[in-house]
C-alpha cells in the first residue's frame, strides 16, 4: 500500500461520501453557535449589563478580546466540542453498520486496514474542521467586541495561534478517535454516541469535582485520564478555568503526551478489531 | 464488456475450496467444504436457509475468516490484490442512502480505482441510468438490488459472487437479470451464485453445488440432479382404486421403474379400466433438491394425487 495510492482511493473516496452528509455541517455549526454563545455572546451581554458574574468567573472584556480569543475559542473543547467530535466519528464509523456498506466498501477489494485508515483520517479530519471553525469565529466575534468597545485588537503571534490549532485538534480528535473505536467496537451509532456523552458530560466532571477530591487514586488517575489532559491542555492556552472541563492540573507537555498516546492505541485498538473481525 | 478469456486462467479453477470450516460458537455454519468452482461456468449453490451458502461467499470473500481450511480466487489466497478481479452482491445491497444511485457507484469506483466512465456503463447495464441522479434511498427494492449489481461489475470482474441477486425483483427484473448473468458467462465471466428459486437456477446453472446443514450434498449438473432424484410414471384411470391394485399386482408395491409402463397399461386395459394417461414424468429440480437435502419426503402431495418415490423410479396414480 502506497500512501499516495491511499490518498487517491480510499482517502479520496471517503471524503467525497461524508462530505456529502449533512450532519456533519451540523455538528460544526452546533461547535461554532456554543463557542459564539459561551464564549461571546452571554458573557458580552452580561458586561455589558454590568455583572460581574461569580467570583472567578474571569469573564470580563479582556477574555473577550483578540488578544485572548484562543483561550475563549478553547475553553469548550475538553466538554462540548470533545462531545461533537465524539459523535462524529462514531457517525462516520458507525453509519456503515446501520446501511449495511462494510461489505460494499471492502468488496472493492482495496484491503481493511486501508479502508479503516480511511475512515479515522477523515474522522480527524472531520474535528479539525470542527476545530478551526470554531476558532475562525471566535477570532471574528473577537475582532467584533474589540471594534465595538473601540479597543485595540492585538492578536496572538501566528506560532501561538498555530499551536492553539493543534492542541485544540488534539483534543477533538481523540474524542473523535474514541467515537470511531467506540462504533468499532459497539458496531452501531446509537450506543457508542449514548455511552460517549455520558463519559464526557457526567462521568469525567463527577470525578473530577466529586471524586478526585475525595479520594487519592482518583486524583492520581485524573492525571492519565484524556478529560483533565484536555482541561490541562487548554488552561496552558488561555481558557478560564472558571469554564465547566478546564483545569491545571499538569503541564503542556504530560497533556500532550497522554492525549497522543489515548489517539495512536485508540486508533491501533480499533483497527485491530476490525481486522480481525467478521464483517455482517 | 471484458472480452471472453481464453488465457491461462481457463485452465484452473476460478474458486478452490479446500476443507472450509466455520465455526460460530459451538455451531458450525460450513462444515468441511471442499468445493471447486471452473473458470468460466455459471454455478449455482443451492440450499435450504442456513445451509451455509452466504457464509461460504463470506468466506471466499475475506469477509469472515474461516476456523479452518483454505480458500483461493482465481489462484490467489486472501491479501492484497485477492478481489481485484471479483465483484460480488452479498445479502442485498448496502449503499448510503443520501447519495444518489451514481454517487454511490462513483465513490465506488475511485475507491477501486476504477475510471468514472465506467460507472456510466454499468448503470446502462442495469438500465438504471435514467433514474441514476437519485437518491438511493428512494429506489425501489428492484433497483436497490439492480444498483447492487452495477457495484459487482465495476471492476469488471472475471468473478462474479451473487447472493440471491433476483430478491425484490419483479419477473421482468428477474428475466433481466438472468439475461445479465448468461450475458457475462458468454463473455467469458465465471459466476456464482445462490438462490432459492431453483428454476432460476435451473435457467442459468451449468453446475449445481447442494448445501445442507453447512456440509455439500453434491456437485453435479440440473440434469443429473434430477435423475438422481428418480423417475416418476403417472398413471390415470378410472375407476382409481381399481387401477391403483392393478398397478401394484403388476409392478409390486412401492417404487415403479419407467420400463413398467408397456406391462401396467396392458394390465390396466386387460381389467376393463378407462385408462386415461400413462406416462413418464421427470422430477422436478426442487423435487430432486428435496429429496437430497432431506427438507422434503419427496413428491408433492393433494387430494388428487399419490405417490411413491424410491432411488430410481416411483408412481403416480390419479383421477
Amino acid at each position: 500500500m502506497t500512501l499516495l495510492s491511499w490518498l487517491r482511493t480510499d482517502l479520496r473516496a471517503e471524503l467525497a461520501v461524508q462530505a456529502r452528509r449533512p450532519v456533519h455541517g451540523l455538528l460544526v455549526g452546533v461547535a461554532v453557535t456554543l463557542t459564539l454563545v459561551f464564549g461571546y455572546v452571554v458573557p458580552y451581554a452580561g458586561y455589558a449589563a454590568g455583572t460581574t458574574g461569580p467570583p472567578g468567573s474571569d469573564r470580563g472584556l479582556a477574555a473577550m478580546l483578540p488578544a485572548a480569543f484562543l483561550g475563549s475559542a478553547t475553553a469548550g473543547t475538553p466538554v462540548f466540542a470533545g462531545a461533537l467530535a465524539l459523535v462524529l466519528g462514531a457517525l462516520v464509523v458507525g453509519s456503515e453498520e446501520g446501511w449495511q456498506t462494510w461489505k460494499t466498501l471492502l468488496l472493492q477489494g482495496t484491503g481493511r486496514v486501508r479502508v479503516y485508515a480511511a475512515k479515522v483520517a477523515v474522522a480527524a479530519l472531520g474535528a479539525g474542521a470542527l476545530t478551526a471553525a470554531s476558532l475562525l469565529a471566535a477570532a471574528a466575534a473577537s475582532a467584533t467586541v474589540a471594534a465595538a468597545e473601540d479597543a485595540a485588537a492585538t492578536w496572538p503571534a501566528a506560532a501561538d495561534v498555530v499551536t492553539g490549532l493543534a492542541s485544540a485538534w488534539l483534543i477533538t480528535g481523540t474524542w473523535a478517535v474514541v467515537g470511531v473505536v467506540l462504533a468499532v467496537l459497539l458496531r452501531s451509532v446509537a450506543l457508542p454516541v449514548g455511552l460517549g456523552l455520558v463519559w464526557v458530560l457526567a462521568v469525567q466532571n463527577l470525578l473530577t469535582a466529586l471524586a478526585a477530591p475525595l479520594l487519592t487514586e482518583v486524583a492520581e488517575a485524573q492525571r492519565w485520564l484524556p478529560g483533565p489532559n484536555a482541561g490541562s491542555l487548554v488552561h496552558w492556552l488561555g481558557a478560564p478555568a472558571s469554564t465547566p472541563g478546564v483545569q491545571d492540573l499538569v503541564g503542556p507537555g504530560h497533556a500532550v503526551a497522554v492525549l497522543g498516546c489515548y489517539l495512536v492505541t485508540l486508533a491501533l485498538l480499533g483497527g485491530w478489531v476490525f481486522w480481525r473481525r467478521d464483517v455482517r | 464488456m471484458r472480452a471472453a478469456r481464453s488465457d491461462t486462467v481457463a485452465d484452473r479453477p476460478a474458486v478452490e475450496l479446500v476443507g472450509l470450516t466455520k465455526r460460530y460458537g459451538s455451531r458450525t455454519a460450513v462444515d468441511q467444504l471442499d468445493l471447486q468452482v471452473r473458470s468460466g461456468e455459471v454455478l449455482g449453490l443451492l440450499g435450504p436457509n442456513g445451509a451455509g451458502k452466504t457464509t461460504t461467499m463470506q468466506l471466499l470473500l475475506g469477509l469472515a475468516r474461516p476456523t479452518s481450511g483454505q480458500v483461493r480466487v482465481l489462484g490467489r489466497r486472501p491479501g492484497p490484490g485477492y478481489l481485484d478481479q471479483v465483484g460480488a452482491l452479498l445479502e442485498g445491497p448496502g449503499f448510503y442512502p443520501a447519495l444518489s444511485g451514481r454517487a454511490n457507484l462513483r465513490a465506488l469506483a475511485t475507491r477501486a480505482g476504477v475510471p468514472r466512465a465506467r460507472v456510466e456503463e454499468v448503470l446502462a447495464r442495469v438500465d438504471l441510468t435514467g433514474r441514476a441522479q437519485d437518491r438511493y434511498g428512494r429506489y425501489s427494492l428492484g433497483m436497490k438490488q439492480r444498483l447492487g449489481v452495477a457495484a459487482a461489475l465495476l471492476k469488471d470482474p472475471a468473478l462474479v459472487v451473487l447472493d440471491e441477486p433476483t430478491n425484490g425483483l419483479d419477473p421482468q427484473g428477474m428475466a433481466d437479470m438472468r439475461a445479465t448473468v448468461r450475458a457475462l458467462a458468454g463473455a467469458g465471466c465465471t459466476v456464482l451464485l445462490s438462490s432459492h428459486l431453483l428454476g432460476e437456477v435451473q435457467q442459468v446453472c451449468d453446475r449445481v453445488a447442494v448445501m445442507a446443514h453447512g456440509r455439500l450434498r453434491t456437485v453435479t449438473t440440473v440434469a443429473e440432479l434430477r435423475a438422481q432424484a428418480g423417475v416418476r410414471l403417472r398413471v390415470r384411470a378410472s375407476p382409481q382404486a381399481h387401477a391403483d391394485r392393478v398397478v401394484a399386482d403388476v409392478a409390486g408395491p412401492g417404487p415403479v421403474a419407467a420400463e413398467h409402463a408397456p406391462r401396467v397399461t396392458a394390465a390396466l386395459v386387460r381389467a376393463g379400466l378407462e385408462v386415461h394417461e400413462v406416462a413418464r414424468v421427470e422430477p422436478s429440480l426442487e423435487e430432486a433438491f428435496l429429496a437430497l437435502t432431506g427438507e422434503g419426503t419427496g413428491f408433492p402431495r393433494n387430494e388428487n394425487e399419490q405417490e411413491e418415490v424410491g432411488d430410481d423410479a416411483a408412481v403416480v396414480a390419479a383421477h
